[in-house]
Order: structure tokens, then sequence, then C-alpha cells
């Protein structure tokens, strides 16, 4: 057996690691994994934010017992039968397993403070988060029951892959066909607030993300088009530091708030309230 | 005259006989003999031409949407329309020379082009970062876009570059925010776009400037989420996987059919669209031609909700009708 906070470090791409005690990727401190839950996953001493779960989220930021999940039915399929060292198909059965998710995205309806809702989230650990044929449809479809039933809209975005590899091209178009339905949203009035989480990257990135009415940003989250790594093997230059970070993009001009996420329900709220019909 | 040299490995069996059929040619004195040399040899080219190309693999393909001399935005311009008025700058940050943008004159109709340029001097590939738009290009594309619009100008879109530029100042102006606004516009606005991958079809670079009412590519172009080298690089840790990596993306002309993502594949000249570029650029102008007078007849409401239809129907996946059993 290895020692917990190593495995922990281990684990931490993925998520709130298991085991008792976590170190935190920010201020390299352990921390005692109850109380980061406690304060919704984030850390205690620095308020590093970490991963959180499609879940987890949507307990986080809808009020109890309201959501109701829509499209579930969706399941992705391998058009492309792509296969590299294993099989897409087998692929995606481990992540399922592993995650509980039968995709990256999950949608549906509930309430924010009292308010109804049209919301959806990306988990960042099935498939980093990748957008593909299911994750493109069940969004699209979200945002045209948000259109039809005239519900605000909130999207929260985690995705370090962008567009999946492995459903090719069909995954690139999922950024035209979601961006195609948020501006027919847009253009009946409807409020779109998306909220950006450690990582928002590539092709989730160059779409709905960058598309919200209001855009808000957990704080320190990696946010951008090109992958770092990709950058510096391009450029063969050391990245300036806090580079595509929030707090770079909010410098920008790129997003309109950072709110931590003890804030976020509350922050939510008070846009609804100022926008929503 | 000179012979140019083997673009790839496997044109070198075409090389040969050209490199043959010059000698005869070049021979002082023709006799019966060299002259049905030349006929006979000139027959093999094109046989061998015509089999190599009606079979290229993936990979292959890659390597002709890339050649060198296959014709780029500026040659469309100058060989299959009446006029170009170039159009510059973002009115924001800058003039981006990765994506043209500018009027243009195709007999009776009057257009908006915006197209990738790559560049074919070293100094032109390397002003334009070989085809790789900043977001100021995709801004210049888009404001150029949205004018057409107000004028009733109908849209043509050339892609062409291997993706977006990755790059700081890339990050800093906004790259992912751009090709986001680009295809949320592009979705709804009042005028016909007509997209055409007339060569590399880079990821989110591509769609930057790819929604329309007809997506069409020509023959050898290819259209991915990725680059092959890219992919390869994810999967195998190496860019010489690059053909194992085409072999799976599916994203050759007749592939991109078969997925509904092209309406039209636009075929090219025997042995490629760098072998005869005027050829080429008739066919792109005939293409052209024929769908602005099919899109022009139609209201552009109607247009606009096909627009939508069309990206609505992309994507492939499953969907239980039965009560359901979430992932087991
Ligand atoms: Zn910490």
């Amino acid at each position: 057996m290895s020692d917990p906070v190593q495995t922990a470090t281990k684990r931490q791409k993925r998520g709130v690691p298991e085991g008792l005690w976590l170190k935190c990727p920010g201020c390299q401190a352990t921390v005692f994994r109850k109380t980061a839950e406690e304060r919704l996953n984030v850390c205690p001493e620095c308020d590093h934010h970490f991963y959180v779960s499609a879940k987890e989220r949507i307990l986080q930021v809808l009020d109890e017992g309201t959501f109701e999940e829509w499209d579930a039915n969706l399941r992705p399929a391998d058009p492309l039968e792509f296969s590299d060292k294993r099989p897409y198909v087998e692929k995606l059965k481990s992540e399922q397993k592993r995650t509980g998710l039968n995709d990256a995205a999950v949608t549906g309806t509930g309430m924010i403070r009292a308010r109804r809702v049209a919301f959806g989230v990306t988990d960042s650990a099935f498939f980093m988060g990748s957008m593909g044929s299911v994750v493109g449809e069940r969004l699209t479809r979200l945002v045209e029951q948000a259109t039809a039933r005239q519900l605000p809209l909130i999207i929260i975005s985690g995705s370090g892959g962008g567009a999946r590899m492995h459903e090719g091209i069909l995954s690139l178009m999922q950024m035209a066909k979601v961006s195609a339905a948020l501006a027919r949203f847009s253009e009946t009035g409807g409020l779109y607030i998306s909220v950006l989480t450690n990582p928002t990257m590539g092709g989730v990135a160059a779409s709905f993300a960058s598309l919200g009415d209001v855009v808000f940003a957990e704080p320190r989250a990696l946010v951008g088009f090109a992958g770092p790594r990709t950058i510096k093997a391009t450029l063969k230059i050391e990245l300036p530091k806090g580079f595509q970070t929030s707090e770079f993009l909010l410098e920008h001009g790129f997003i309109d708030r950072i709110v931590t996420r003890e804030k976020l329900k509350s922050e939510i709220a008070r846009t609804i309230d100022y926008c929503g019909k | 005259m000179e012979v140019p040299g083997p673009g790839f490995e496997f044109e070198e069996p075409i090389y040969e006989l050209q490199c043959k059929l010059h000698e005869y040619e070049e021979q002082p004195e023709k006799t019966p003999e060299v002259e049905d040399a030349i006929r006979r040899t000139r027959r093999e080219i094109a046989d061998l031409t015509e089999q190599i190309y009606a079979n290229l693999s993936p990979w292959q393909t890659v390597q002709v949407a890339r050649h060198k001399n296959r014709p780029h935005t500026v040659d469309y311009v100058s060989l299959a329309f009446d006029e170009f008025v170039e159009l510059h700058g973002d009115k924001h940050f800058g003039d981006d020379s990765a994506i043209r943008t500018g009027f243009a004159k195709l007999d009776q109709h009057k257009v908006m082009v915006v197209g990738h340029e790559k560049g074919r001097t070293y100094k032109e590939k390397s002003a334009c970062f070989f085809g790789c738009a900043h977001p100021e290009g995709y801004r210049k594309a888009m404001g150029k876009m949205r004018m057409a619009a107000k004028f009733g100008l109908p849209i043509v879109c050339l892609i062409d570059t291997p993706g977006a530029y990755p790059g700081i100042g890339a990050e800093e102006r906004g790259q992912a925010q751009v090709i986001a606004e680009n295809m949320y516009e592009m979705s709804r606005l009042g005028t016909p776009i007509i997209c055409i991958v007339i060569g590399e079809g880079g990821s989110g670079g591509a769609l930057g400037i790819g929604v329309g009412d007809r997506v069409a590519i020509l023959q050898n172009s290819y259209y991915s989420v990725i680059s092959p080298e890219g992919c390869a690089g994810i999967i195998w840790k190496s860019h010489e996987f690059a053909s194992k990596a085409a072999d799976a993306l599916r994203f050759t002309s007749s592939h991109l059919k078969e997925l509904g993502i092209v309406d039209d594949v636009i075929s090219e000249p025997l042995g490629g669209a760098h072998r005869d570029p005027h050829r080429m650029a008739s066919s792109v102008k005939m293409y052209l031609m024929k769908t602005l007078n099919e899109l022009r007849s139609s209201p552009i409401d109607d247009l606009l909700q096909q627009r939508y239809d069309k990206f609505r129907r992309m994507g492939v996946f499953l969907e239980d009708t039965a009560e359901l059993d979430v992932a087991e």
C-alpha cells in the first residue's frame, strides 16, 4: 500500500484524490480531505479550487432535489471505428465505469435559489471533458429547450480536451452546432451565463464556453485555445507566469468576473435577477 | 524547359516517366520511332497518374493538400474571379495576412471573398505564419462578412489552414473568443455563404470561417479535428505515426461526404490541383456560379433555417427509446 498523500498527489489531475489527506497543488500543503469538501472542494489554506464532478456541481449550484435530467438516454457511438492502442468503444466503457457518467456532459433543469434554469455541466474527468456528438447534442437540446421554455441558461464548462479526437470531424462540427443554437437563443432575448472552470480549453473554449452574455471563471482556472504545451513546443520559449489563467483572461478583457465557488450560486442568482425574465 | 521534381515519394514513378519523355522531346531528330515513343510515354504518364491519384492513402492526400504548388486563395482570386479589391484590417488591432478579404466579381455576381493564405515565398510564409491566423484575422473576416451582409453581397470562404495560430499574442487577444463568435455570427448572417476547403481544413482555425449554406471540398483536400501529426503525437507520442493517424481520422473528401459534413466534392484535374491550377480554378468558378444562382433564388429566411438545420443534423450518437438505464 502506498502512502495516502502520495497516492493523492498522483491522482490529483483527475480530481479530488481519494484518501483522508490530499496535497494541494496550489500551496503544497497537506489538507484534510473532509475540510476541503466542506468548503466545496476548495483548499482552506490557499483557496485553490480542486476538481468537482458534474454530480457534485449539481449539488453545489442547484437547490436541493430540484434537478431533473434531460436526454440521459443519449449514448456515444463510434462512427469512425476509432482505434489506437485500444478501441474507442472500450475506452468509453472504462470511462463510463470510472465516472458513473455515460458521456462528459450532464444537462437538465433545476432551480437556483428558486429561479428555474436550464442547466448544463461538463465533467473534465470523462475523456478530459471533451466534446463529441453526445456532448454537442445534449448541449444543443438544452439550448433549444431554454429557448422554447424561456429559461435562463447556465453552462459550467470543464474541458481539457476541447473537441474529442476519437469522433473526428463530427466532434469539430459540434462547436458550430451549439454556437448556432446559442445565437438563436440570444435572438429571443435569452440570458446565458457561462462559467469557466479548470481547465476550459480548445474547442470548448472556442465555442459555447466563450459565448455567454455573462462569463464567470473560477479563480486560477486554465482557460485558452491552444494548450500550453503546444504553444511551448511551437515557440520554443518559456510561457509567462499566470499565462492562460482566469486572472490573465480578466486582465485581457475576456471574462466578466472571477467568482469563487462559494459565491457562484448567489452570483448566478443575482445575474438572473438583473437580466432574466 | 526543366522537368519539375517529384513532389512526393509516391510520384517518383511519374517523375521517371516525365524525365524519359523529356529526353525524347529534346532529341533533335524526330524520327517516327521517337514520335511514337513520345506518344506512348505521354499515355503511360496519364494512366499512371490516374492510377496513383485514384488510390491515394489519407496520408498521401494530406501531402497533396499541402503541396507547395497547390493553388492558394491568392491564386483563385486571380484565376477564378474577374476582379479582386482587397480590404485590409480588423479596425481594432491589425491586418493579418493569413486571412485575405475583399470584394470580388464572378461574372455578374459581386461577392465578398474571405480566404486563408499560406504564402508562397519564405517571406510571405513567415509574414502570415504559414496560413495560421491570429484573432485579428478572424475579426477582420467577421467585419467584412458583416459588411457583405449589410450590402447584400454573398460570401465565398476559401479554407486553407493548418490551424489557428498557437501563440502568446493569439491567446492574449482572444483566439478562442473570436472563433466562437465567428461561428455564432455566421450561423445567422443574412446573406448566402459558400465555404470551400481548398487545401487544409485545420480544426477550429478552419471552422472560424467555415459556417455556411454550402460547404464543399476539393477532392484532395482534408478537413479534420486535429492534424495527423498532432493526433499521432497524442496517441503514439511521435509524429512518425502521422500516416496511421490519418487513416484513423477519416478526414478525406469521400469520408466527409459520407459523414454529411460536406455537401459537395469538387473534382481536381488529373494528378491534383497543383498540376493544373487554371483548370482547378475554372472548376471552382463553375461550382460557385451554379451554387450562387441556386442560393440567390431562395428567400433569406429559408436559407437561414436550412443553414441551421444542416449543422443541427451533424453528429452520430445512440438514443435509447426504452426507459433508459444509466451507465452500468
Ligand atoms: Zn492550497
